[in-house]
Parts: structure tokens; C-alpha cells; sequence
């Protein structure tokens, strides 16, 4: 397929390409022609939106909006509160790839909060050209149409705000008034679509999870001897929710396997649900509450009807942000659950935990080929956290690493932890009718990528959400790496973990018989 | 790419607005050539392989197979030479599960994919 994307010149000279926080100077709508395909009627109904826009679509998008800030404080407030100091102007990864001024959170917001103050604020009823406020056009609303879905919900922006403003919440808004006049994405509410028809955003039916889970169990009895199980709906201690891409794409169902085997060396009880084949939940990308309830009801039926204690979610990023701070809340109390464990658990401090009990066998051997970075995915790093303390969520899977893996190097500062870069592809962008955003919107990540390539001989990186590994097997290929040096985390451990009776344990006791009899002489 | 029609044969075969066909049943040998052709692949007898393997398993599952899947049943058929993803994506340099999808006339994988 040709690729026709618009050069930025500024953006071709060296220090451009290599500096992974370069700044270009603004090109007016450098961007305006990177548009999503908009959702078909049939997709904006099912998710109850309007499938044809109303005649009186403003008066309906207005009365969301006011609906909206009534609910929201914080949506009122970030609205309210920007000063335009522009600390954030720098620090969106779709500005510094495209230098398009609308990519700069403070002008993303600006899109939005022109027409809130000309509706809602008492100056901008009164002298709208003064205080930068606009009517709610048609103009308008295509414009919000291709910038907030230009915008991957990351929150980088935030971290830099001195108020806290999160661009995130104003994007989810926006597409959640876009979406009830019937302007909605076709990739997100397709796939909320199936998961509701099907149980997953893949459309991956019963026989055929059932299929690929026996197929895998060949593979792990073949590779190691020893028959590891992904059970299916099966009564168990644990539920085990994942996105479904584990189920179907590389690198993914490689981190599958690693989780089936640490179950199995813990002695685990556990299980998948087809019913909720999916940890993903599109609808906190479109700002709707009722379909991400609807989605996490389905995680709460299967425990409830699986008898579980514990529910688990697999690695994925906005899954993890949707369990960790909705499930309870919004298909809770989860006090079926036993309150021992956290309600949910990431599958990275279920694994942590069991390789700080010491049970566990590793040869970190089986990955020395691999020089090995880690890229911290957004909705992990800055909507959530892991283990009971702050920052866990950058630790826990930093130490997994480091405990299967002897060669381990970070990308450069500023470029990690609370301010990583995205993947490029989050928030509902990762559709291939917009490539062209999300191949600038990865290339400051990419180039911190090759600094550490350069520095450190890098070859290798992990991540522990779907989207990112999706989005880099696309992009990495422009930068000199292969689809396969993305990496699940569990794919490392699944390749130094030493199951009980396997092949793998046979040689390594053979290899230190040797050893042993080698010092003797 | 906007929605349009693929022409096979004098005959209009309609697709969406990323060139998958909207209904199945249209699907013919003809038109797989016509797809593969706007992708830019010349279709061998190893691109043949991949097709024919995704509409049978298709036909049974109603979803195309995990790339996994897919290698293995190549790996079985044809040794191990060629049982491996580098040879999917030389034969479909766009992902062997979305561009062969398209040109064997199944809907496209959708999700984090």
C-alpha cells in the first residue's frame, strides 16, 4: 500500500530524528486530513446512540454537554481552570510528530472549550469574540471529529500541568457528544458491538477459543513435557480475563502462555470465561459509562457464575485502567470475591508474588540473546498502579524482568515511567484507516527506542498491553527493527521459567551434574 | 480507500471502506485475484496455500485463525522451512492475518490486532 502522509519539513532534519522529545514549530492544520472512518448506523445503535444525525443535533449535543459538566466536576473544572500558561503545549506525542497546534493538549481542550464558554459561561453569551468563544457549527463538529480522535486518552499532558488538567477526560467527552448525535468511530463502536454479540472484540466464538486453547496446550506439552492447561470455563479459584488478542496475534498469545505456565508452577486453580473473552473495554475510549458497564457486568456474571475468589486481568493497558478503577465501582461490590487479594489483581503482582515466594525455578539463560527494554504503556503508568505502593505499577514489572531476563536497559529519561511516551495507537486509534497518526503519533517513542538501540545494542522491547504490542509489530519495521522484537513480559518468563518435571529442568540438572563433575576432576 | 466495488467477470462485487467485501458469499477465485492484485501481490501457489487454509477454517469457526494457528497448519503441510511467520509476512507483507483476510474474503480481524 502507497503511503501518501504529509512531510513536515522540520521534521526530516537530523536532530528531528533522533532527539525522541523534539519540538517542531506549529504548521496550521498539518494534520486536518488524518480523519477515522466514522461508525455506520447500525454500530451507533446497537451501542444506543442515534444511528442518523438529528435535525436539532445541536440542541442535543449541547444538552449533553451541559449534561456532562453537571456529572462530571472534574470535566467543569479542567474546562474552567486552564490558564494557558502552556506547559503542556510540548508534550503530546501527536504534536511532536505532526506539529499540527490542534495536537497540543491546550489546543485539543481549546476545541471544546470555545463552544462550553459561548453556551455556558456568562462572557461568552455576551462577548463570544472576546473571550475566544464559538458557535456549535457543523464546521465544529467535524473538527472535533478529527482532532479528538487524534488524541490516545494518554495523560502525558497532565503530568506536566500545574493544575492537573487531563486532556484525557475532555476527549472522552467530546466523543461521547459526538457519539449522541451520531457521529461515532466505526473501530470502537464495531468492536463494542461484538462484544456484546460475541463476548470479545476479536468476535472469536466459543469453538474456536476452545480450538486455539487445546491447540496451545499442544504446543507448551510438546516444548516442555508437561501438560499445561488453559482451561475454559471451567469452576476454578480464579478467573483469568485477558484481551482477546492474547487469543489470536503475535507477540500476545506468546504472554498467554507464559500466564498458563506460572499458574501451573504455582498449582493454581484457574480458568478462562468465553463469556468474558475480553479485558478490554472500548467504551471508557468513547467516554460512555453505560456500555463500560454494560462490558464490566459481563467480568462480574462469569466470576459470579464460575464460582471464582480472585479475578485476574491480563496484560493490557486500558483494561487494567477499566478494572482497577470501574470494576468495583461500576459492576461492583465484587464482595463475592475473597478480600484477601486485591479486587482485581494484575496478572504482573500475581507473578511477582510467586517469584518473590522463591518457588519458582528460572534459567535466565534461555533469554541472553535478547538486550532487552521495557516500554511502560500508558494507562498502566499514569491511570493506575499495581502492588500497595505508588509507583508499583513502574517496579512490578521491571522486577519480573530483571528476575527472567540478564540484560535489561532503560530507554532514555523522560521518555519513561510517569512520562512515558505512547505507543502511538491507544485511546481507540489503532485502526489502520489512520496510520498515518499513528506513525507519527510512535515516533518519539521510536527514536527513544534507538537511542537505547545505539547505546545500550538494544534489540528487544516488552510491553504489557495488547494495543502497544499491536502498534509497535506496524511501526517498529520503519525503524530498522522486526515485527517479532516487540515482546509480551510473560513471553520472557514463559522462556526462562523451569516447570516441574519438564524438559527444560531434565537438562538443567544434567548441566550441573556436568558442572559438578567437572569441579570434582 | 473509500466504499466501492471490486469488478470481477462484468459483475459489481461490493466492499467497505478498507476494500473487505460486505457479503461473503460474493467471493470467487476471480475476485481473490482482483483483491490481491490492488494490494499489490501476485498470488503463487503459496498464496494459494494461505487462502485456501483461512476459508476452510473460516467455514468451520466462523473467524479467521490465530496466526499461531495458521503457521502451524503451513509448518505441518509444508515443513518447517516455511512454518513461520517471516514467510507469512514475505508472502503478505501487510500481515498475514488482515491482508490475507481480505483477499481470501473474510471479514477483517478487529480489537487490539
Amino acid at each position: 500500500m502507497a503511503e501518501d502522509y504529509k512531510v513536515i519539513e522540520e521534521l526530516t532534519t537530523e536532530e528531528a530524528q533522533t532527539d525522541p522529545l523534539y519540538v517542531p514549530e506549529p504548521v496550521d492544520g498539518a494534520s486536518e486530513h488524518i480523519r477515522s472512518f466514522p461508525a455506520a448506523a447500525e454500530f451507533e445503535e446497537k451501542l444506543g446512540y442515534p444511528g442518523e444525525r438529528p435535525a436539532n443535533w445541536q440542541e442535543v449535543a449541547l444538552n449533553k454537554m451541559d449534561e456532562l459538566r453537571g456529572k462530571f466536576r472534574s470535566f467543569r473544572l479542567f474546562l474552567d481552570i486552564c490558564v494557558k500558561c502552556g506547559a503542556c503545549t510540548d508534550k503530546c506525542h501527536y504534536y511532536m510528530g505532526t506539529a499540527d497546534p490542534n495536537n497540543m493538549p491546550v489546543g485539543r481542550q481549546d476545541l471544546l472549550r470555545s463552544v462550553y464558554r459561548r453556551y455556558f459561561t456568562l462572557p461568552g453569551k455576551w462577548f463570544p469574540s472576546l473571550v475566544g468563544a464559538r458557535d456549535l457549527t457543523e464546521e465544529v463538529l467535524d473538527e472535533w471529529y478529527t482532532y479528538y480522535f487524534q488524541c490516545s486518552e494518554c495523560r502525558r499532558c497532565s503530568v506536566f500541568c500545574p493544575y492537573g488538567i487531563d486532556t484525557a477526560e475532555i476527549t472522552m467527552a467530546a466523543r461521547e457528544i459526538l457519539d449522541s448525535v451520531g457521529y461515532g468511530m466505526k473501530y470502537t463502536n464495531e468492536i463494542i458491538g461484538k462484544v456484546f454479540d460475541i463476548g470479545n472484540n476479536l468476535g472469536l466464538p466459543k469453538p474456536a477459543l476452545q480450538s486455539t486453547l487445546e491447540d496451545l496446550e499442544e504446543e507448551i506439552e510438546e516444548d516442555t513435557g508437561v501438560p499445561v492447561r488453559l482451561p475454559l470455563d471451567e469452576p476454578a479459584d480464579i478467573l483469568l480475563v485477558t484481551p482477546s488478542a492474547d487469543f489470536f496475534a503475535e507477540p500476545h498469545i506468546d504472554g498467554l502462555i507464559g500466564y498458563a505456565k506460572v499458574f501451573h508452577a504455582t498449582g493454581a486453580k484457574w480458568t478462562l470465561s468465553s463469556y468474558a473473552s475480553e479485558a478490554a473495554n472500548f467504551a471508557m475510549f468513547i467516554g460512555s459509562y453505560e456500555n463500560m458497564r454494560r462490558i464490566a457486568l459481563r467480568i462480574r456474571k462469569a466470576a459470579i457464575d464460575l464460582g471464582v475468589k480472585r479475578i485476574i486481568i491480563g496484560e493490557c493497558g486500558h483494561a487494567w485502567r477499566a478494572a482497577y478503577q470501574f470494576l468495583n465501582t461500576l459492576a461492583g461490590p465484587c464482595d463475592f470475591l475473597d478480600p484477601k487479594y486485591p479486587v482485581p489483581q494484575h496478572i504482573c503482582e500475581y507473578t511477582w508474588d510467586a517469584i518473590q515466594a522463591g518457588k519458582q525455578k528460572f534459567d535466565k539463560s534461555q533469554n541472553d540473546h535478547i538486550k532487552l527494554t521495557y516500554h511502560d504503556s500508558c494507562n498502566v503508568a499514569r491511570a493506575s498502579r499495581m502492588g500497595d505502593y505508588p509507583g508499583g505499577q513502574f517496579d512490578i514489572p521491571r522486577n519480573i524482568i530483571k528476575a527472567v531476563c540478564n540484560n535489561f536497559y532503560e530507554m532514555p529519561e523522560g521518555t519513561t515511567r510517569e512520562a512515558t511516551l505512547c505507543c502511538g495507537g491507544g485511546g481507540g486509534l489503532l485502526t489502520d484507516d489512520i496510520m498515518e497518526i499513528r506513525k507519527k503519533g510512535g515516533s518519539p517513542r521510536m527514536k527513544a527506542l534507538k537511542q537505547a538501540r545505539d547505546e545500550y545494542g538494544v534489540n528487544k522491547m516488552a510491553a504489557i498491553c495488547a494495543i502497544c504490542k499491536s502498534q509497535f509489530t506496524k511501526i517498529m519495521p520503519d525503524h530498522g527493527f522486526a515485527v517479532d522484537d516487540i515482546m509480551s513480559v510473560h513471553q520472557l518468563v514463559s522462556n526462562a521459567i523451569i516447570l516441574p518435571g519438564s524438559e527444560q529442568e531434565k537438562e538443567l540438572m544434567e548441566e550441573q551434574t556436568e558442572e559438578r563433575a567437572d569441579a570434582a576432576e | 480507500m473509500s466504499a466501492g466495488f471490486y469488478e470481477v467477470n462484468g459483475k459489481q462485487v461490493p466492499h467497505d471502506e478498507e476494500g473487505y467485501i460486505t457479503n461473503l458469499s460474493d467471493w470467487s477465485k476471480e475476485l481473490a485475484e482482483v483483491i490481491a492484485k490492488q494490494e499489490g501481490i501476485d498470488m503463487t501457489e503459496e498464496h494459494w496455500d494461505v487462502v485456501n487454509f483461512l476459508r476452510e477454517y473460516y467455514e468451520e469457526y466462523q473467524i479467521a485463525p490465530a496466526i499461531r494457528v495458521l503457521v502451524k497448519a503451513i509448518k505441518k503441510k509444508f515443513g518447517p522451512e516455511k512454518g513461520n511467520n517471516k514467510y507469512l509476512y514475505e508472502l503478505f507483507p501487510y500481515g498475514p492475518a488482515k491482508q490475507a483476510c481480505k483477499i481470501a474474503g473474510l471479514p477483517k480481524p478487529t480489537g487490539c490486532v
